[in-house]
């Protein structure tokens, strides 16, 4: 295939991951991303801000929770404002103001969720504008245009994503496609030295295809792979089945980021199977719908989520959860937050988004932590008791998926 | 609570209000403004984001309307509604209705008042209304009145009579029900401490900022004398009026086994309880002698401020009105602070300040948010000669194009964009890469572009709100700022002037 690198230019390809530690019985790695706005700690958590912003929560913010890197949605900022006019404000960094670490996603995801407004042939993606009627081709070549005028540190290949619920040849063109389609990327791409691209892993819920995909993608000299398809309808039992035959075929010195996986209990199983990155936009979008059909205003604890606006919580004085440090949790009550929640004042909303993001962040340091110091097992069987009451009540996918790397619950 | 005057000049005060809060060290200088808040937040804003903000006031401004509805809750509580809303710290203002949002009329009675929340009318008699004041703990609260005759039109001369009649009673019946409950609170505390025998006229005087006077006189309760302790009781039945002199009323919900075991180095359990101050409300329609009649009775009670409502309104009434705010203050005393409901512009704040009031609220910036808007307004009246040129010819350009907008736009805030802002949602905006305000120091305008905020506005996301606030609310306070300077140095006639060719 063309992409194909050689061994030795594999070899020598600079490697952006440095492991620190590795647990002894499951597949869980402590990190660091080294990337041109500075080092991450891994296993990490990246929060969603799809049209430069993070919802209602400044830069500043969001840096003083401890954020080092979040991710911006090319599909949107493609279109408004537009890749020429991020370019002219110095990237999306110099747009948004943010001085760490951004990722971009290729805007490919957005064919599965908008289908209805597109038509994916091996050109790329047509698409009609949801704002201006227009139509765009998103090719491998332009997605990576725009994300080059992004700037930002990491940048995904154009993948042709199909729903994990979806069976049939279409799985398999997708595969084959997307590993055309990272040989494009690769060969557009003007800044593999300020920006880091990465490959996509698919074939859906088939092991076959996707041990194919591995096997051709992984001879790519890219500096991490992502791996795709997954964390849409598929039940869960197939779900960590894909990502275990996944991180058990990528190659352990490169990052792995498990796209769209952000609930707790994904995330701790995730990484237990080897996954160094995750991204969702479950814990801004769920503070935030207040002003959607959803009503939620939903604070995450390690017992699961509060829903603030209900009754019980009225008269409830003490803070969302006594162990977060984030501001929310230093000022407020609970019954306050509810107050507000029933206000106009979108204030309430964003004490939520604090929150849920330091829940995040503190959730992965912890994780982190507890691989470093070689306790990464009992650290698991803590989450799985706080969560579900015991270890044992834990479901049966995850108890399946810790059990097939050597942790045992209960 | 102390008001010292620095100067008077031609109608306007200059001066700081001392000696407030819970502990009395809190300082407020008027002319001044109250941080506007809805449901006891700031609105976009976090602690964290509020406190970006340069020249916060010290007092925020709370509505009952937002806040009502959690009687019940705030009972519970026990603490207060600073601490409940997370601004201990912050001196509070309680007043009756939402200044942004209008209020339906024909719901006040003799025997009650409503206000509107999110939840819908809740009505409120004089004992209700009390009893929400004793759970919020305000610093001070505009007292149940009767304003209604501002949301109509041509109101009848018995009407506003009637809700200057109104306005009194109520505002007897509060001081009345407010005394009741101290007395019995104290009585029943100093019984329980053993300390003292309830006596009716048991009369202390002392300075708080004199310890030996203090020791003096409290030999009969075992006390110690740390400053902070010092108290005054005048417990005497119908004794109105509190001196000037510190005093503060001392309560505990804890007492101690005996007051001598008492450590003064510590803060006592529950704290030195300063009461809530009632601030009277000067009512009266557009009928001269019944406003002057409404000043002078309100005065004679006991109240620690006036609250001068009924005169919001569209720029073109407040002008018809402002005859009758000069003839208003001039009823009132001087060493009382002046508050007025609904006036919050630029222009019509200097106006008012003019004619003697002290206190704004702040709703203004809130608005200009709400429509997409940033405050641009210049209230620098010494630029630098240069600077003056450049924003000469900004404005004027800006202005060219205001009058065309000006004519299209209808906010959701039902007001036009006044000349005071610009409207971040014109495409002219997209790669504009400046500030919102060339030199400003606000966090927006640090850290962020027009053609960013342009963006959000376009997106509708949410950050557009916050930084506009955080924009705005600066702007605002600067003005504030510069409008206790040009009152210092004698230079008002400039900021009044340039202000005034901004308003067009």
């Amino acid at each position: 295939m063309a992409g194909a690198a050689t061994q030795a230019s594999l070899e020598s390809a600079p490697r952006i991951m440095r492991l620190v530690a590795e647990c002894s019985r499951s597949r869980a790695r402590a990190g660091e991303l080294w990337l041109p706005h500075g080092t991450v700690a891994t296993p990490v958590f990246m929060p969603v801000g799809t049209q430069a912003t993070m919802k209602g929560i400044t830069t500043e913010q969001l840096d003083a929770l401890g954020c080092r890197i979040c991710l911006g949605n090319t599909y949107h900022l493609g279109l408004r404002p537009g890749p020429e006019l991020i370019q002219k404000a110095n990237g999306l960094h110099g747009f948004m103001n943010w001085p760490h670490n951004l990722l971009t996603d290729s805007g490919g995801f957005q064919m599965v969720s908008l289908v209805s407004l597109s038509e994916v042939t091996e050109e790329g993606v047509r698409f009609r504008s949801p704002y201006d009627g227009n139509e765009t081709l998103l090719s491998p070549e332009k997605s990576v245009q725009i994300q080059n005028a992004l700037g930002s540190d990491i940048i995904m290949q154009l993948d042709d994503v199909v729903s994990s619920t979806v069976t049939g040849p279409r799985v398999e063109e997708a595969m084959y496609r997307s590993i055309r389609w990272l040989d494009r990327c690769i060969a557009a791409h003007q800044r593999p030295d300020k920006q880091n691209l990465f490959a996509i892993i698919q074939g859906g819920l088939d092991a076959d295809l996707r041990a194919t995909c591995l096997e051709e993608m992984t001879k790519r000299d890219v500096p991490g792979f992502a791996i795709g398809g997954l964390s849409g309808g598929e039940s869960k039992s197939q779900f960590w089945r894909m990502v275990a035959l996944s991180t058990s075929r990528l190659p352990k010195d490169k990052p792995r980021y498990l796209m769209g996986v952000g609930y707790a209990t994904d995330l701790v199983v995730c990484v237990a199977l080897g996954c160094d990155m995750f991204d969702c936009v479950f814990p801004t979008r769920t503070a935030v719908r207040l002003w959607q059909k959803e009503r939620f205003g939903s604070a995450l604890v390690p017992t699961g989520n509060l829903q603030l606006r209900k009754k019980v919580f009225e008269k409830d004085f003490g803070p969302i959860d006594p162990e977060c440090t984030c501001p929310t949790c230093q000022k407020h009550s609970r019954a306050f937050l509810h107050a507000l929640l029933h206000s106009d004042n979108t204030a309430a909303l964003h004490h939520l988004t604090v929150h849920n993001i330091a829940y995040q962040l503190q959730l992965m340091s912890a994780v982190r932590t507890s691989i470093v110091e070689k306790r990464f097992p009992d650290f698991v069987r803590d989450f799985m008791g706080a969560m579900y009451g015991d270890p044992t009540l834990c479901p049966t996918w995850a108890t399946d998926a810790l059990a097939s790397v050597g942790i045992t619950l209960g | 609570m102390k008001l010292s005057l620095t100067k008077v000049v031609n109608g306007c005060r200059l001066g700081k209000i001392k000696n407030l809060g819970k502990t009395g060290d809190h300082t407020m200088d008027i002319p001044g403004c109250l941080l506007y808040t809805k449901t006891g937040s700031a609105p976009h804003l976090t602690h964290h984001t509020l406190h970006n903000i340069h020249g916060v006031p010290a007092m925020a401004q709370l509505t009952l309307s937002s806040l009502a509805e959690h009687h019940e809750v705030l009972t519970e509580y026990k603490e207060g509604v600073g601490k409940f809303i997370g601004m201990p710290e912050s001196l509070l203002y309680c007043s009756l209705h939402d200044p942004v949002s209008p209020c339906p009329a024909g719901y006040v009675t003799n025997k009650s008042v409503s206000v509107w929340s999110v939840a819908g009318r809740v009505e409120m008699t004089v004992s209700k209304f009390m009893a929400i004041q004793k759970a919020l703990q305000p610093d001070w609260f505009q007292c149940l009145s009767d304003g209604e005759v501002s949301c109509k039109e041509a109101t009848s001369i018995k009407r506003v009579r009637k809700s200057v009649d109104r306005s009194l009673l109520f505002l007897d019946n509060c001081l009345r029900l407010q005394e009741e409950s101290e007395t019995l609170a104290l009585s029943s505390r100093l019984e329980c401490s053993g300390a003292i025998s309830t006596q009716r006229s048991l009369l202390l005087l002392g300075s708080s900022d004199s310890p030996t006077s203090a020791s003096r006189v409290t030999g009969t309760t075992g006390a110690c004398c740390h400053t902070r302790l010092i108290f005054v009781f005048l417990v005497e039945m119908g004794f109105h009026s509190v001196g000037q002199a510190g005093l503060e009323l001392l309560t505990s919900s804890d007492p101690p086994a005996s007051a001598s075991c008492w450590d003064y180095r510590h803060e006592p359990p529950c704290l030195v309880l300063q009461k809530s101050v009632i601030i009277g409300v000067i009512e009266g329609g557009d009928v001269m002698e019944e406003r002057l009649r409404s000043a002078r009775e309100t005065a004679k009670r006991p109240v620690g401020g006036f609250l001068l409502d009924g005169f919001q309104g569209n720029p073109t009434t407040l002008e018809a009105r402002l005859r009758l705010l000069s003839s208003v203050t001039a009823e009132l005393p001087e060493d009382k602070p002046r508050l007025i409901s609904g006036v919050s512009r630029p222009d019509e704040v200097l106006e008012c300040i003019e004619r003697g009031v002290d206190l704004f609220e702040s709703f203004f910036p809130y608005q200009v948010t709400e429509r997409g808007c940033a405050l641009t307004f210049s209230f620098d009246y010494q630029p630098n000669p240069e600077e003056t040129l450049l924003q000469q010819n900004g404005t004027q350009e800006e202005i060219k194009c205001m009058d065309q907008i000006k004519k299209i736009e209808t906010t959701g805030c039902n007001q036009e964009i006044t000349s005071f802002e610009i409207n971040l949602k014109e495409k002219k905006y997209q790669e504009d890469f400046n500030p919102l305000v060339r030199g400003c120091s606000c966090y927006c305008c640090k850290n962020h572009t027009r053609a960013y905020i342009h963006h959000l506005l376009v997106t509708n996301e949410l950050l557009a709100g916050v930084l506009l606030m955080m924009h705005n609310f600066e702007h605002y306070f600067g003005f504030f700022h510069y409008i206790r300077e040009a009152l210092k140095s004698d230079k008002l006639a400039q900021l009044k002037e340039l202000i005034h060719r901004q308003a067009s």
